[in-house]
């Protein structure tokens, strides 16, 4: 085993043992601030695990679109919605958690199965290293060249689609009472829009 | 020259690093009580597609990397369902006061 395999290996097996703890911690973990932030370094260590596999390029889109856009997002989210509440507990929410680990824990049977019993065409061709970037440019301006305006169609009606969603001034009246809704952004004393359904 | 770089880490290493990763997803979105985990354990779970993605194309398909391609497209999309869905969350929770997802129940008779 030469320098370069076994660097290649004590990275692999640290990124790898970093994506799964850091996994486990953003589902687990009770405190969704630090969830958020292990998210961070999930997103992290995967860009990581795409540089390990030849591809500077999508690392860099990774960091960029994940840890600057998306997960600084979610935490703008939960900043807006914190609101310390104490939620009610529900029968049978053991037996549930218990129930979907297994399934859980089938589906991954499965796909270690799938990955491990499939005669892969490997080693394929040579990776084409640092090339990668140039190559990426030739296919989306080239037989990539609809998905690539689809996206960008996309993307506009995600950004005009969350605006409109997330507006506060729209005026809306309360559909039980008829008076006018407050739809304040940050949380405050108020009415809520839609009574809660009392049971009969 | 030949480069033995996929000696080092077989192909079915990053395949299970991304089953872990998804079932971990899997397990968060059914299990979690608050919103921004669901969306967050979605994130996950794009984030295990993505590496089966780039490790196909850097381990079958060298040299048309049509996987990272891919990628590419899927982070877009993912990006674009994070803002879509935190605007639907803040949405929800200025109707309802709460996070909670037990009582996000308006459509269930």
């Amino acid at each position: 085993m030469t320098i370069a395999s076994s660097t290649q290996l004590i990275c692999f097996v640290a990124l790898s043992a970093a994506v799964a703890i850091g996994a486990l911690g953003v589902v687990l973990l009770p405190n969704i601030v630090y969830s958020a932030f292990l998210l961070g370094g999930v997103f992290l260590s995967v860009a990581g695990l795409y540089l390990l596999l030849n591809a500077s390029f999508v690392a860099a889109a990774q960091v960029l679109v994940y840890v600057g856009a998306v997960n600084v997002l979610i935490l703008f989210a939960i900043m807006l919605v914190n609101k310390q509440e104490n939620l009610a507990a529900i029968p049978g929410l053991a037996v549930r958690r218990l129930l979907s680990g297994a399934v859980c824990a089938g589906l991954f049977t499965l796909l270690l199965r799938v990955a491990f019993t499939t005669p892969w065409a490997t080693p394929g061709p040579t990776p084409v290293g640092e090339e990668a970037t140039i190559r990426i440019g030739e296919h989306l301006f080239s037989d990539y060249l609809l998905p690539f305006e689809l996206a960008s169609v996309l993307l506009l009606m995600a950004m005009i689609g969350a605006i409109v969603l997330a507006r506060r001034d729209v005026f809306s009246a309360d559909i039980a009472t008829g008076e006018p809704a407050d739809q304040g952004l940050i949380e405050k004393s108020r009415t809520p829009l839609l009574l809660e359904k009392t049971n009969p | 020259m030949t480069l033995e770089l996929p000696t080092a880490v077989p192909l079915q290493a990053y395949l299970a690093l991304a089953a872990i990763l998804f079932c971990t997803g899997v397990w968060g979105l059914i299990n979690s009580r608050n919103a921004v985990r669901v969306l967050m354990s979605i994130e996950l779970m794009l984030n295990a597609v993505n590496i089966n993605l780039m490790a196909f194309s850097s381990y079958i398909d060298g040299q048309l990397i049509r996987g990272q391609v891919f990628a590419i497209f899927v982070i877009t999309v993912a990006a674009a369902e994070a803002a879509v869905g935190l605007a639907i969350l803040l949405s929800l929770y200025r109707n309802r006061e709460t996070v909670d997802m037990e009582r996000f129940n308006l459509l269930r008779w």
